[in-house]
């Protein structure tokens, strides 16, 4: 403004103003389109996140889920439950999906299986199965749902997980923050946060449409978490623990959000 | 004599080009989420007319086996495409200009008008302000359809947490067909924009990106004395 000595100032012709508000509004435009495109080219070509705990995400986007997690976490409560249905809505035919940590494990032997349960400075407790059909029975009929997007009504029957830590005094475990679980093969492992274990639906399941569990549902015992995908409803537990940072998770390393809550 | 008209407000522009690429993304990365349960057509007496989607549909758009890719993106355009359509709603209503955008008394008598007028069946079309009746009602659906994609969304996003919301929408399984089927309406929507946008022509677009539109109007009395009979939004009586 320094140079404007006269204040001549002619007003501009209609014409002109046209032009001159199509050039910056344009001009905006297209920057700002240049701008999200360079973004958008820099979101699909950032690299992978570092593998650990979580693995297979671009490293933006594990952020975006782990933050998606905290915010949507503020909505759990133990006071929302699955909604259930009568027994004769549960499916007959019960789908398998997936037989990773079962089809891989020729040496299981169902007669010897016994639920390890480790304990921090203490000695393991190991649970037949026997004892585990022992202690209160619940049965839950309820839409399970895959993470791929189907879904069936099925019908599970087996311990409150919060019962049976209660029954074998575990209640220092489950104040950690984490349970781990993995199948006695170790080949696909879950980890949940303490209040999906503790949600009272979440059972250690042994039946499944009143009768025990059949080998490729996860006999002897599986995990049923409603408040979770059922790449969370581990399959044949071998190995319970607790910890207070996340345990490894079989999808999470495969890209997966880690939460997976419903 | 040609005039500058003001049209659309900035936050009008704004919302309407940033949702355009974050839709897009979010149909991109919900193919990647359908693909895995692919379960929708339309049949007829068990006939299939249409089956969402075809093979060369998904190879030609590399969309197979990318669930978690898509569930990444999904997740994280979820939250633009709520604050934008948040800020174009809270705005419109603030500002007033809900009263040019929703149907009134008149818009569905006059959007079959519109319509005749479009297809070349009628002459002259009915008088309007800044939206005419057919725009007024496809306007507000389309709002009304992000709205109900957010709430479906929620509905199979979090059916335990928000299970009230999941019963709303006629359960999981509805919630997930209507989520669906609004997808497919942009997608329509989409085409027929784009086919009136380049029928409307270039004055009408640039309005959506500069804001303003120019009118031929014709000045009375003197010649340099600026009256004009264009109607302005003020004065136009129509409620």
């Amino acid at each position: 403004m320094e140079t404007n000595k006269e204040k001549v100032k002619v007003p501009l012709t209609v014409e002109q103003k046209i032009r001159r508000r199509s050039f910056i509004s344009f001009g905006a435009f297209f920057a700002l389109g240049g701008t999200a495109v360079a973004g958008w080219k820099w979101l699909l070509d950032a690299p992978e996140e570092t593998p650990g705990i979580t693995a297979g995400a671009r490293a933006p986007l594990r952020r975006a889920l782990n933050k998606t997690e905290l915010f949507f976490r503020n909505f759990f409560s133990n006071n929302h439950l699955v909604k259930t249905y009568p027994k004769e809505r549960a499916a007959k035919t019960v789908r398998v999906n997936s037989l990773i940590g079962i089809e891989d494990d020729e040496n299981f032997d169902m007669a010897n299986w016994k639920l390890i349960v480790k304990r921090n400075n203490q000695k393991n407790l190991l649970i037949g199965i026997e004892e585990i059909k022992a202690l209160p029975k619940t049965e839950i009929i309820y839409d399970f749902k895959c993470v791929e997007g189907w879904d069936q009504i099925q019908h599970w029957g087996g311990v409150k997980i919060s019962d049976f830590l209660t029954h074998y005094q575990l209640q220092d475990q489950s104040k950690m923050q984490y349970m781990g679980l993995e199948t006695p093969n170790g080949a696909y492992y879950v980890g949940l946060e303490k209040d999906s274990v503790l949600h009272p639906q979440t059972l250690l399941a042994y039946e499944m449409n009143g009768k025990p569990i059949s080998l490729e549902h996860g006999a002897p015992l599986r995990l049923i978490v409603p408040v979770k995908y059922g790449i969370k409803n581990l399959k044949r537990i071998g190995i319970m623990n607790f910890s207070n940072s996340r345990p490894k998770d079989y999808w999470a390393e495969q890209g997966y959000d880690y939460y997976s809550g419903l | 004599m040609k005039t500058i008209k003001e049209k659309h407000s900035f936050l009008m522009r704004w919302t309407h080009w940033v949702n355009f690429p974050v839709l897009a993304v979010m149909i991109w990365s919900g193919l990647f989420i359908y693909w895995a349960n692919d379960a929708y057509g339309v049949s007829i007496f068990g006939f299939t007319l249409i089956k969402f989607f075809p093979e060369w549909f998904y190879n030609y758009f590399h969309i197979p086996q990318r669930l978690a890719e898509g569930m990444a993106f999904h997740f994280l355009f979820m939250w633009f495409f709520f604050i934008n359509g948040l800020l174009y709603i809270l705005y419109t209503i603030f500002s007033g200009a809900w009263r040019e955008l929703l149907p009134n008394k008149h818009s569905f008598k006059e959007a079959w008008l519109v319509l005749l007028h479009d297809l070349h069946i009628r002459k002259t079309a009915p008088p309007q302000k800044k939206y005419n009746a057919a725009q007024r009602i496809a306007y507000t659906f389309i709002i009304v359809m992000g709205f109900g994609s957010v709430v479906t969304g929620l509905a199979i996003y979090k059916p335990v947490q928000f299970y009230w919301i999941t019963w709303l929408c006629g359960g999981y399984d509805f919630a997930r067909i209507l989520h669906f089927a609004l997808t497919i309406g942009y997608v329509i929507f989409f085409m027929i924009h784009i086919v009136q946008v380049v029928l409307a022509g270039w004055n009408n677009f640039r309005a959506v990106v500069a804001g303003f539109e120019v009118v031929e109007e014709k000045p009375i009395l003197e010649p340099d004395q600026v009256i004009t009979i264009a109607k302005t939004d003020e004065e136009d009586g129509n409620k």
